[in-house]
């Protein structure tokens, strides 16, 4: 994972320093099972992490390297999880095909919708993807019979993988969140390749200074809506995680609330970095699950202020001051 | 049935008339500041709640008059903070009223509890205009009217004053706006009181309408965002024609086949962004 050292733009740092983050955040990941329940924690808890770390980085994507900001993006996460509770439940019992499935719907929704709206910038985009999203939410909740409504769709658990002879079983917490695991960082490995690529550089060239990139004869809108596109691949493929992780999809999924919160740990972390969303998505993640088992009714409001103090004290997220002092 | 047909058109414009003043409330902050106000439906809770503790004291005509002002005067506080992230990144501005929901809706959860309230209206209020027709009740009749006289005094106030002309400005191009003298940081925070005073209107009219709970004001929020999009951002009477068209539209769907009266507004919206994109009365080249 080289590439993602060039990727946070640290070209000349000693190459030791370069690797000790990536060491250390491999090590953290690869032992979560073991360190994570003695601070307290549980084994799915490390799960979510890793699901909202992957579906936050893949907006990311789009809002921290092309600069475009999409507050729907719960949209495509959730039927990323529909797509692969329905396919549990109602097709084939086969973990690969549901996530399949819950990918293509997904990735391809944002696709065709993003045709609709590449020419827009900025809060118009924005408002355009909010609008949108929440059509997916209206159905998963009405569509009762289908979605299970308001409850959401049960009736579903993951299935042993079976590769030729030899069969793996991905039901037990740990192993699953292995597989998860092993999932990220395949996706990851990916993103990095492709924020690496000339495309990727072409992305953050659009980012820096539109009209410029649009002068240089970069077709923008094809790139914006690529990159669209890519992002809400990436976010289908964490909502499939979620599905298979809970064994359960509600139309919270697909909220536009989890939109918000896709982003805030993106700015949380510190969106110009590549990893900073996973830190973004960590720290979220410990703090709901702290603030909703410490306070019953009013985690909401607690929540809402780290988001408005956050937002107003540290708008270059955790990683981007930390860059920041390691520059001066 | 055609009582039926009525009874559903009647609500489906109760809620027009809702999505209208929402719409513009929210459309005046977002064509000025550039920032989408995600707390305004909770402007709209806290607007219905002043309502009902103001009622208690003031009875309803007080609170009516009074509880708007007490709402656009939280907005004032709201704005203050606001300005410190006008210059960032829109994405900035957007999570502090994503933020700001969560408190507001929070803190009116835990004030006045998670069960919907009743709250008792003037006795003549709550008459039906006909005994055939018994669902149009005079407060039907005077929330309408009161929406349709509060929309026209917007207008003309944007029309026909100095600061109304200024914020027309301001929507086209406010650095310049700036640079001839306007004190912006000013003319910003009216702007944004006077969205949050609409919100808080809208409250007071919710009391009799709807029932008052710290999330009465979500299901609103989105149709309001449709209404800007559908009639276009940036421009005010293309809002007020986007909120008068979804609410006539759900309406009527809602007299055919009330299932279909929210699916439909997304209809229209993917119609909308596939044929003319920049909304029906939008500008090209606004807000990009």
């Amino acid at each position: 994972m080289s590439s993602t050292a060039t990727v946070t733009g640290a070209v000349d740092r000693p190459a030791q320093r370069r690797w000790l983050p990536l060491v250390a955040i491999w090590l953290a990941l690869i032992t979560a099972p073991v360190w994570f329940p003695l601070l307290g924690g549980y084994t799915a808890l490390a799960g979510s992490v890793l699901v909202f770390g992957l579906a936050a980085m893949g907006l990311n994507l789009l809002l921290g390297f092309t600069g475009v900001l999409s507050f729907g993006h719960a949209a495509y996460f959730g039927l990323g999880a529909y797509g692969a509770g329905l396919t549990l439940k109602y097709v084939a019992a086969s973990t690969p095909l549901a996530m399949l499935a819950g990918t293509l719907l997904g990735g391809l929704g944002g696709t065709l919708f993003g045709l609709l709206i590449v020419r827009r910038r900025g809060v118009y985009f924005a408002m355009c993807t909010i609008a949108f999203g929440q059509i997916f939410y209206y159905i998963a909740y009405k569509w009762n019979d289908f979605t299970g409504g308001f409850d959401g769709l049960r009736g579903f658990h993951r299935e042993p993988i079976g590769l030729g002879a030899l069969a793996l079983d991905i039901t037990d917490g740990n192993r699953f969140y292995y597989f998860t695991l092993v999932v990220f960082t395949l996706a990851v490995a990916l993103m990095g390749f492709l924020l690496r690529s000339p495309f990727g550089r072409t992305l953050r060239a659009i980012r820096e200074n539109e009209r410029r990139a649009r002068f240089l004869g970069i077709p923008i809108e094809q790139h914006i809506w690529l990159s669209f596109s890519i992002s809400c691949f990436f976010t289908a493929l964490a909502g499939t995680l979620y599905a298979l992780l809970n064994n359960f999809a509600d139309p919270l999924a697909l909220h536009y609330s989890l939109s918000g919160f896709f982003v805030i740990m993106a700015v949380l972390g510190g969106m110009r970095s590549f990893w900073g969303p996973l830190l973004g998505a960590a720290v979220f993640v410990v703090l709901r699950d702290f603030l909703s088992s410490w306070t019953v009714n009013n985690w909401m409001a607690f929540l809402g202020a780290v988001f408005m103090l956050s937002v107003l004290f540290f708008p270059r997220g955790m990683l981007g001051m930390l860059k920041r002092r390691g520059v001066e | 049935m055609l009582t039926l047909i009525l009874y559903n058109v009647t609500n489906g414009l109760m809620l027009g008339a809702f999505y209208v003043l929402m719409a513009l409330g929210l459309s005046l902050i977002l064509n000025l500041s550039n920032v989408i106000n995600f707390a305004h439906g909770n402007f709209l809770a806290l607007g219905a709640y002043m309502a009902l503790e103001l009622t208690k004291v003031v009875g309803f005509w007080g609170a009516f008059l009074i509880a708007p002002l007490l709402t656009a005067l939280v907005g004032v506080a709201v704005e203050l903070l606001m300005r410190f992230v006008y210059r960032r990144d829109p994405v900035y501005s957007l999570l502090l009223t994503f933020g700001l929901a969560f408190v507001m809706q929070g803190l009116m959860l835990w004030w006045w509890g998670p069960a919907p309230q009743e709250m008792h209206m003037v006795p003549a209020l709550e008459a039906p205009v006909s005994a055939d027709l018994f669902f149009i009740t005079w407060y039907r009749v005077f929330m309408v009217a009161i929406v349709i006289v509060t929309v026209i005094a917007v207008f003309a106030f944007l029309r026909y004053t100095r600061v109304g002309l200024r914020i027309r400005a301001g929507t086209l191009d406010l650095d310049t706006v700036a640079a001839l003298g306007v004190n912006v940081k000013l003319l910003r925070t009216f702007n944004f009181t006077m969205g949050c005073l609409l919100a808080g209107l809208s409250g007071v009219l919710a009391t009799g309408a709807i029932g008052i709970n710290p999330n009465m004001g979500d299901d609103l929020l989105m149709p309001s965002f449709i209404a800007i999009i559908i009639g276009g951002v940036g421009s005010l009477t293309g809002t007020l024609f986007g909120g008068l068209l979804i609410g006539v539209t759900a309406a009527l769907t809602a007299a055919v086949y009330p299932a279909a009266s929210e699916v439909v507004i997304f209809v229209m919206l993917v119609l909308v962004l596939l044929i003319r994109p920049r909304g029906l009365m939008g500008e090209e080249g606004m807000l990009s």
